[in-house]
């Protein structure tokens, strides 16, 4: 048994050292944004976010992983609340087959959280690694600006709220 | 006169006379502009030529930055000195080489002056380009003129005092740079001597995989005995070369031709580059630095020879059935590198085995931390290797604990010293690497390919 803890929770996962950390996510933990993609770690699809840092997790066995916090996209928001990066997605209707969309939210999402305000020069080289054959890129880097704009207003709001 | 006058008079003959020879040793005169001469002024076939030698001489690793265009410098070379900056050699008038005349392109070359007189930092090779020949400088000043102008200042190098004044560098090159010719050994033939003037000049092999002395200058006593570029460890390629099987000459033109070999792996880092453009230059150049090479890495030992067949046979064989994964490092490896490192699937596709590789068989880990951080980075519209990069889902302390294991079972060798602290430097020096190499523009694949649309 490997305790994993992925978005806040404690999981007591039955499952090989070696098994995927994606495989795990999907089959044992039914969180299924994640995405198989090449198996290779080189499409993007499968990004979630381990100790801060974005993580290819199909080439992530689960014993690298062990002990560190794990989120996928279901925990930073849902339906009904979404989070920043995912109401900007949205609005920019950035998805089109969206095969990719969650790996890229994640990857996005690990960006705005080390710097609140990149460029479009540092957010193309951030999700270089992610392929997408639909070809919203445009959109998506739309919808990264977005997300940083709304995270950056949500927290002076906190701000607000908190000098009132 | 009084002694005191006497001395004082010795004295300052003595600082007049150290003045003049020091202008004399310093003081390059400056060498006319032109008008930046027009493109269609140079033959195609010199042009074309010029492209080749470029290639050999690498020289878009060095002048051309990631993400930045061809030729117009601004890479910055880590030294133990401080960072210096590559220079525009496009044909831009003001901050490139467009108002300089061939001449002063063939001294900059031989003697390391800029046009204006000023002396050159020796991260320019010219201690190895002193030997290009007339004919060649000459086409690479043709190709380089003919290349698309870019306006880009040289960026400021990182240097401290006194090594920022440039009058420094002439004291160097009076200490190491030697002039002069190439001049043939009678006793080799062509081909052999072809390589030598390839390797030794426009090459400039020894320039990353020859030691440096303390003042940066590469020790003639250990040609070729193992050096670095860009935080990467650069092997020896003489008879101390740690690959695990020896190199023969038809498996170093396979390498440098199409950037991996089956029996040694895959070029990755600075030398992905070096490889990449050796793709480029006809088969009788590569032949002819392999000849040479060949000679430079000499016959293995019996010993050596007998080691080396004895770790093909290993790699051959169908792998060991996974002994118990006792230990952090020997369950890492099982779960994220046995995958692709013991399957059957050829190279350059398949990760290489293990026990063939001679990043874990030298004396230096760095190049083993890089690729486990950064893997290897496909190259974009061709087939190509690929490694994911492992430097967001392992810490320091299980990429060291997955050292010390592929060390000691695959290199066979006594564990790596202070094999965290490589790790860490690893992990900061990669990060500005990915970001100023240019990294390979051509897979460099099987050139029967690459023509195709």
């Amino acid at each position: 048994m490997t305790t994993l803890k992925v978005n806040g929770r404690d999981h007591q996962v039955d499952a090989e050292p070696d098994t995927p950390l994606l495989y795990v996510l999907r089959d044992d933990l039914a969180l299924n944004a994640a995405k198989f993609g090449c198996g290779l770690g080189q499409c993007g699809a499968c990004t979630v976010i381990v100790d801060g840092k974005a993580v290819l997790s199909c080439v992530t066995p689960l014993l690298l992983v062990e002990g560190k916090p794990v989120t996928t996209l279901e925990g930073l928001g849902s339906i009904e609340t979404p989070a920043p990066i995912q109401r900007a997605f949205t609005e920019e209707q950035a998805a089109q087959c969206g095969y990719c969309i969650a790996g890229m939210m994640m990857r996005a999402q690990a960006l705005l959280q080390k710097n609140a305000k990149p460029t479009d020069d540092e957010i193309r080289a951030e999700l270089a690694p992610h392929l997408c054959r639909c070809g919203t890129h445009m959109r998506i880097l739309r919808a990264v600006h977005r997300a940083a704009h709304l995270m950056r207003s949500a927290d002076a709001s906190t701000v607000q709220r908190s000098a009132q | 006169m009084s002694g005191t006058r006497v001395f004082a008079s010795v004295v300052a003959a003595l600082v007049v006379a150290g003045a003049v020879a020091a202008f004399a040793v310093a003081w390059r005169p400056a060498i006319a502009a032109i008008d930046p001469p027009a493109p269609q002024s140079f033959d195609t076939a010199l042009v074309k030529r010029g492209r080749e030698l470029a290639a050999i001489g690498n020289c878009s690793t060095c002048h051309t930055l990631g993400g930045g265009k061809d030729f117009a410098g601004g890479f910055p070379v880590p030294t133990p000195f401080g960072t210096i900056y590559s220079s525009n050699i496009t044909p831009d008038a003001e901050t490139g080489i467009g108002r300089w005349p061939e001449a002063a392109f063939r001294r900059a070359m031989r003697s390391g002056v800029a046009r204006d007189g000023q002396h050159l930092y020796p991260t320019f090779p010219y201690d190895h380009f002193t030997y290009v020949s007339d004919e060649d400088d000459r086409a690479l000043y043709a190709f380089l003129m003919t290349r698309q102008p870019v306006h880009a200042a040289a960026r400021g190098n990182q240097l401290p005092f006194p090594l920022d004044q440039r009058v420094v560098i002439a004291g160097w090159k009076l200490l190491f740079l030697r002039h002069g010719t190439y001049q043939p050994d009678p006793t080799r033939n062509a081909e052999w001597n072809r390589g030598a003037y390839l390797v030794e000049g426009l090459a400039h092999c020894g320039a990353c995989h020859t030691p440096r002395n303390a003042l940066g200058a590469e020790r003639a006593s250990a040609s070729f005995a193992g050096g670095e570029a860009d935080n990467w460890s650069a092997y020896a390629i003489n008879a101390q070369s740690p690959a695990p099987v020896p190199w023969t000459a038809d498996a170093l033109f396979g390498y440098l031709r199409h950037g991996w070999d089956g029996d040694h792996g895959t070029a990755r880092g600075p030398m992905a580059e070096v490889v990449s453009n050796l793709s480029e230059v006809p088969d009788s150049d590569v032949r002819a630095i392999v000849t040479y090479m060949a000679g430079v890495f000499g016959a293995p030992a019996e010993d050596r020879k007998r080691r080396g067949e004895e770790v093909l046979a290993q790699a051959r064989s169908s792998p060991a059935p996974a002994s118990p994964t006792t230990t952090e490092g020997a369950s890492i490896y099982a779960a994220a590198c046995a995958g692709c490192h013991e399957t059957s699937r050829p190279l350059p596709y398949g990760g290489v085995n293990l026990v063939l590789s001679t990043a874990l068989s030298s004396p230096d880990a760095r190049n083993a931390a890089n690729i486990v951080l950064s893997g290897v980075r496909p190259v974009e519209g061709e087939r190509s290797p690929i490694m994911p990069g492992f430097a967001a889902s392992m810490s320091d302390k299980q990429i060291a604990a997955l050292l010390n294991y592929l060390r000691s079972r695959f290199g066979k060798q006594p564990e790596w010293a202070g094999v965290e602290k490589t790790i860490a430097d690893a992990r900061r020096t990669q990060t500005v690497f990915l970001q100023t190499s240019v990294g390979p523009e051509n897979a460099p694949a099987d050139a029967n390919q690459r023509d195709k649309p």
